[in-house]
């Protein structure tokens, strides 16, 4: 389970890009957050393994608390974390075996690591997944020698070989046609279910979040301004979303729903500037 | 009278700095060209010269080429010898030499240090330094080759790293692999072409230094070029520089071909 309470950033540039957030996903849930661009879901992603160091606020991942750890303890907590990103960022000189294998580098010597020599299981495994994600034959291709689609279910491969207990997802569909976006989420949607796994996941396209996500979390300018189901996210949430607009007296279970979650970003924020006092 | 609109590519200002730095140029050419005192008697004399020079090397001597087959592969060696050891000094040089790799502040500008030292002395000066430390031969020639191509292969192979897709290296990271993990994984394929690349063309520069440092004593080919010289055997000296043509051609090839192959 992850929870995440008043997570803060502030970059050294002074833009607040979080400004306490809490979230929490747990079970096999698929969580997605939608904002507008420079609302802080990447950033928000980005905390929870610490790729982004948070400014303040507590992680916590099946009740470990990630924020303070640091050199080995950091390494050991990141094995549990599978991430996938926007631009796949796969190694692209090497084979696709071996992107799918760097999921295990956390487990392996750096010498054996260095000679490309995996444990056997390991090895059996990524060819399963490879199987699972549809690239099977393609192991020895090198990544850059695939198509976006392709490349992204190796980068899918590769965080699933980690054994994650959750998975992050960070704009996956961003540089893919709608054909081949909707190939990937269903993959995700699947695995997270069948390997029951959580999944985080950041998505621009606001139809493939009701589609795919059991819940959906909305960020505005760093704070949380709605949360509830894809049933729940009528016109009234995405204008509060995407434009910053009020929510009117009297709306729907919709509007109570964002309101509450307005006010757990209120609340938060003012713990926020009584701990800056 | 038409009221014209007019234009001009530069302010009075501008035009008066181009002409002073033009000016300039020219007083620096002139002063350095009197103070040198050049004497021209030998101009005239020089297509004499030359046709003497000529007539004195050809024929090539055919019959030294065996005495010298030993010293050019010395040569070649050499070369080898001092690019490896250069490559494998230049990675680590390379790493505190890059932005985004070097651990901190100090260890960049060490980085720079050596990058910088290693350029700024000719091969040739490293020679002496090293014949004078080691004794003459093959060993003085190997580091003087090694340690005036570490600066060249450690500056280009950094730009090489603050090229390089730091996204790659946070997914490697993402995993909870180490730092080293990181750099083997993340770093080294991506600047592994670049690695091909210069190594073999500084393979290539150090083949034809490595034909020159014998004039100090440091091994190779120009212990025999120095000695046929100084004996005015220029018969041995046209054998040695067509010699040497054919192994620089031969270099310039292989490093083309691999330098290609590299992707």
């Amino acid at each position: 389970m992850l929870s995440v309470t008043d997570l803060q950033k502030t970059y050294p540039s002074g833009d607040e890009a979080l400004k306490g957030v809490s979230l929490e996903v747990t079970g096999s849930e698929t969580v997605a957050m939608i904002g507008p661009s420079g609302a802080g879901k990447s950033t928000f992603i980005r905390c929870v393994n610490r790729l982004t160091e948070p400014s303040g606020g507590s992680v916590e991942l099946d009740g470990l608390e990630l924020t303070g750890l640091s050199g080995k303890k950091l390494r050991n907590a990141r094995r549990d974390i599978g991430m996938i990103f926007q631009e796949y960022n796969l190694i692209e000189r090497l084979t696709v075996m071996e992107n799918v294998l760097s999921g295990r580098l956390g487990y392996v010597s750096t010498w054996n690591a260095f000679r490309r020599n995996f444990d056997g299981d390991d090895i059996e495994r990524a060819y399963e997944v490879l199987e699972r994600v549809g690239l099977d034959g393609h192991e020895n291709n090198r990544a850059d020698e695939l198509s976006g689609g392709q490349r992204q279910r190796v980068g899918i491969a590769r965080a699933i070989l980690q054994r994650p207990k959750i998975l992050l997802v960070d704009e996956p569909t961003s540089s893919l046609d709608p054909e081949s976006s909707r190939a990937v989420m269903d993959l995700l949607t699947e695995i997270a279910a069948e390997d029951d796994i959580p999944v985080l996941i950041n998505i621009h396209e606001v139809d493939l979040a009701e589609e795919y996500a059991d819940r959906i979390v909305g960020l505005r300018l760093g704070e949380k301004v709605f949360e509830g189901t894809p049933a729940d996210l009528d016109e009234t949430a995405r204008g509060q979303i995407y434009r910053g607009e009020e929510i009117p007296e009297g709306a729907g279970p919709t509007g109570k729903v964002a309101a509450e979650a307005g006010d757990v970003g209120g609340v938060s924020s003012d713990e926020g500037e009584i701990r800056r006092s | 009278m038409t009221d014209y609109r007019t234009w001009e590519r530069r302010t009075p200002r501008q035009r008066l700095l181009r002409y002073l730095a033009g000016l300039l140029t020219i007083v620096a050419a002139a002063v350095s060209w009197r103070l040198l005192r050049i004497n021209y008697d030998y101009i005239g004399t020089a297509p004499t010269e030359f046709m003497d020079l000529i007539n004195r090397m050809y024929p090539p001597n055919v019959g030294y080429t065996g005495q010298i087959v030993s010293p050019m592969i010395e040569t070649i060696h050499i070369a080898i010898l001092g690019t490896t050891l250069a490559v494998l000094l230049s990675i680590p040089v390379a790493l505190l030499g890059a932005e985004n790799t070097t651990p901190n502040r100090l260890s960049f500008l060490l980085g720079k240090f050596i990058i910088s030292a290693s350029r700024s002395v000719n091969v040739i000066i490293w020679a002496l330094v090293f014949v004078i430390i080691f004794g003459s031969g093959a060993l003085a020639g190997t580091l003087a080759i090694a340690v005036r191509s570490i600066g060249f292969c450690s500056k280009l192979i950094a730009e090489s790293i603050e090229e390089i897709d730091p996204g790659q290296v946070e997914a490697v990271k993402a995993t909870g692999a180490n730092s080293i993990e990181a750099a083997i994984y993340g770093i080294l394929p991506q600047v592994k072409p670049t690695l091909i690349g210069v190594s073999t063309y500084r393979w290539d520069i150090n083949v034809r230094a490595s034909t020159i440092i014998g004039f100090v004593g440091a091994g190779g080919i120009g212990v025999e070029l120095n000695t046929s010289i100084n004996f005015f055997a220029w018969q041995q000296v046209l054998t040695i520089l067509l010699a040497i043509l054919v192994i620089v051609v031969f270099s310039e090839v292989v490093s083309a071909y691999l330098r290609r192959k590299a992707r």
